[in-house]
């Protein structure tokens, strides 16, 4: 009889103990869904690597509150369908509490009626403008629009008395989006579109749209598109002997551009996040500890350059972990506290959302770099 | 004047594109002529010499020449074995058949090159400098060049090889009738691989001479080598005069339609083009057409 109760004793104070121990590790899990293979893989690459390292780094100095962060990350592969199947997997199976991603804006576009109807709070590490406007209770957002990429292009030509320009934008869903907003914000820049070219994504020659171009009364060009297309671009232009400026969009502020194009690549002028000119900033710019601290880390952890891609990810993890701290512990709860992060220096820019607003990124998150001896040089 | 300059320069390009396609056009000739069948793999040949290129000149840092034998030498062995793995094994199959497995081969190498070398594009240095030539205002640069003299030196091999050698005529003889042909003594076996060796040899060389004008990466055989067959199919899967003419035609309507129509219908163009020729003259454009005695 004593033995029975010393044996239930027993077994008690170990079922307590144990989950005791369960209790203070059970980790906070948060999914994250990248395109890490497929087109767009090299958006969803740094992001993914980027993810865990922050992951990884906050564990290390003892977690959330004493919770440990668990990363749940899912492929994508750029693929819609497979967003959708992995954001459910994400919300019934690993009963993630908040999701980092997409990649890209197909992929968040699908992936947000499951996250509403779920209530569970994404932060998309997607451009599109439509991703929050109109603005969705549960989505916010971290990457730079396309808005303020085209405003920040067209100041600046204004700024160089430059009005009649011709647009060659690629036929995919980033280049349409940049023809849209090229050609609805001309009228406000005063700007006027000469040549309204495109090209396939797959093309390997862009010498015919180019030549159209050079003929015309445009005195820029402004790209639009992710490489390689881009690069065939740069390449032609100087083939042609084109003497206009050229303007690219922030979706080849990658070194892997400057590879690509070679001579060509030299004085092109693009809209970028900070990161790739982290070093040239001013002491004075508030980014510019956040953004050495991004640099320095993911150069230590992958030997390669971090670039404005991984960036978006590194504020999705920030933004979150800030939401967290300040007693996230339900999705409702952080959401709520995501909302209300005011003036959040991270890579991207400085980040204020509000009821109104889940972007929350002002033109100032770009700044303009031009290509210099395939180096980026800070235009001030 | 500038409206004459930018005619001249379309139609530069299109002849600079369109020397490409033929190029990738002689691959499918040639095994088309030799076997009856389509191989849709063609492409990926393409691909394969730019790679392979760039892995022995970046990776293996050897200097050029070496890597574009290597190069060539490897994706040869590709297609060689190619053959004897997918093609041979499959006794008496129909063309269809055999079609059918050409276009999983191409899904298996592209997948292979993916997960070899990842997915970024890549630029092979050019040959010759990047300096545009100048002609009458229009502009090309070295590498166009380089990519018609090696169609010309194609033209020109394949005539006498087909034409004066006698493995050349074993391999038309086996083309016209294998059972015949195999009667009066030639191994249609070896012609068959024979084909396969030739084919991916020329793909490859393809593809490493323009690897660096259009750069290179995994999936670039897929539109290449459509574009590829477009020209094989106006040229009447000729393995001489037919497909460069054929080639030269396509990029040139390609280049026209894009400068005087519009950019977005460069693609559309080729297909439908292709498209009416499959309708109207399935022999293609330069061909007689052939009687057949029964």
């Amino acid at each position: 009889m004593s033995r029975n109760i010393f044996r239930i004793i027993f077994v008690l104070f170990f079922s307590v103990l144990m989950a005791g121990v369960v209790f203070a590790a059970s980790p906070i899990k948060i999914g994250a869904l990248f395109s890490v293979s497929g087109p767009a893989s090299f958006l969803g690459e740094p992001e993914r690597n980027t993810a865990q390292m922050m992951v990884a780094e906050i564990n290390k100095s003892g977690g959330i509150k004493g919770r440990k962060l668990e990363l749940i990350v899912y492929d994508t592969q750029g693929d819609a369908t497979k967003a959708v199947q992995a954001v459910n997997k994400l919300i019934k199976d690993d009963k993630v509490i908040a999701i980092i991603g997409p990649s890209t804006t197909g992929d968040s576009m699908a992936v947000i009626p499951v996250v509403e109807k779920a209530e569970i709070p994404l932060i998309s590490c997607a451009a599109g403008i439509k991703i929050t406007d109109p603005v969705k209770k549960w989505v916010f957002k971290t990457a730079q629009n396309d808005v303020l990429a085209v405003a920040k292009i067209y100041e600046y030509l204004k700024g160089q008395k430059i009005a009649k320009i011709a647009i060659l934008t690629v036929s995919d869903g980033f280049g349409s989006s940049g023809r849209e907003q090229l050609t609805l914000q001309s009228k406000e820049f005063g700007m006027q579109i000469i040549s309204d070219e495109t090209y396939g994504p797959k093309d390997t020659d862009m010498t015919v749209q180019l030549t159209k171009i050079r003929d015309s009364e445009a005195q820029a060009i402004i790209c639009w598109g992710t490489n390689p297309g881009p690069a065939v671009v740069a390449r032609n232009a100087k083939q042609l002997g084109i003497n206009i400026p050229l303007y690219m969009s922030h979706g080849v502020s990658s070194k892997k551009f400057i590879e690509l194009a070679g001579d060509g690549a030299e004085g092109i002028i693009l809209p970028s996040g900070r990161v790739i000119v982290a070093d040239q900033l001013p002491k004075s710019d508030p980014q510019k500890k956040a953004l050495t601290n991004y640099v320095n880390k993911y150069r230590e952890h992958y030997k390669v350059e971090g670039d404005h891609f991984g960036g978006h990810a590194w504020d999705a993890i920030m933004l979150l972990k800030g939401a967290i701290e300040r007693g996230g512990k339900s999705p409702a709860a952080i959401r709520d506290q995501l909302e209300k992060t005011k003036k959040f220096v991270g890579i991207g820019g400085t980040f204020s959302y509000s009821p109104q607003d889940h972007a929350g990124l002002t033109s100032d998150a770009f700044v303009l770099v031009q290509i210099k001896q395939n180096d980026w040089k800070l235009i001030k | 004047m500038n409206s004459f300059r930018q005619l001249f320069q379309y139609i530069l390009s299109g002849l600079s594109n369109g020397a490409i396609y033929a190029l990738i056009g002689f691959g499918f000739a040639i095994i088309h002529n030799a076997t009856g069948i389509i191989n849709f793999a063609q492409g990926e040949f393409v691909m394969l010499g730019g790679m392979l290129a760039l892995f022995f000149l970046t990776i293996l840092k050897l200097p050029l020449v070496p890597s574009i034998v290597l190069a060539i030498l490897v994706s040869t062995i590709v297609g060689m074995s190619f053959e004897r793995l997918a093609i041979r094994p499959l006794k008496n199959a129909k063309p269809l058949n055999l079609i059918i497995i050409t276009i999983g081969a191409s899904i298996f190498i592209r997948g292979m090159a993916m997960l070899i070398w990842g997915k970024d594009t890549h630029a092979l240095p050019a040959f010759s400098g990047n300096d545009p030539l100048y002609i009458a205002g229009a502009t090309i640069l070295p590498q166009h060049l380089w990519i018609f003299a090696l169609t010309i030196l194609i033209i020109i091999a394949s005539r006498i090889f087909f034409n004066y050698s006698l493995v050349g005529k074993a391999m038309r003889a086996c083309a016209y009738n294998p059972q015949a042909a195999s009667l009066v003594g030639i191994d249609v076996k070896i012609m068959v691989l024979l084909s396969f060796v030739i084919s991916s040899a020329i793909g490859s060389m393809a593809g490493i001479i323009i690897a660096p004008l259009t750069m290179t990466s995994y999936d670039v055989g897929i539109m290449l080598g459509l574009k590829g067959f477009c020209a094989v199919i106006i040229g009447g899967m000729s393995s001489g005069l037919g497909t460069v003419l054929g080639g030269l035609l396509l990029g040139l309507l390609e280049a026209l339609g894009a400068g005087f129509i519009s950019a977005s219908y460069k693609d559309a163009i080729a297909f439908i083009i292709l498209l009416v020729i499959l309708f109207i003259r399935p022999e293609g454009l330069f061909k007689k057409k052939e009687t057949e005695r029964v």
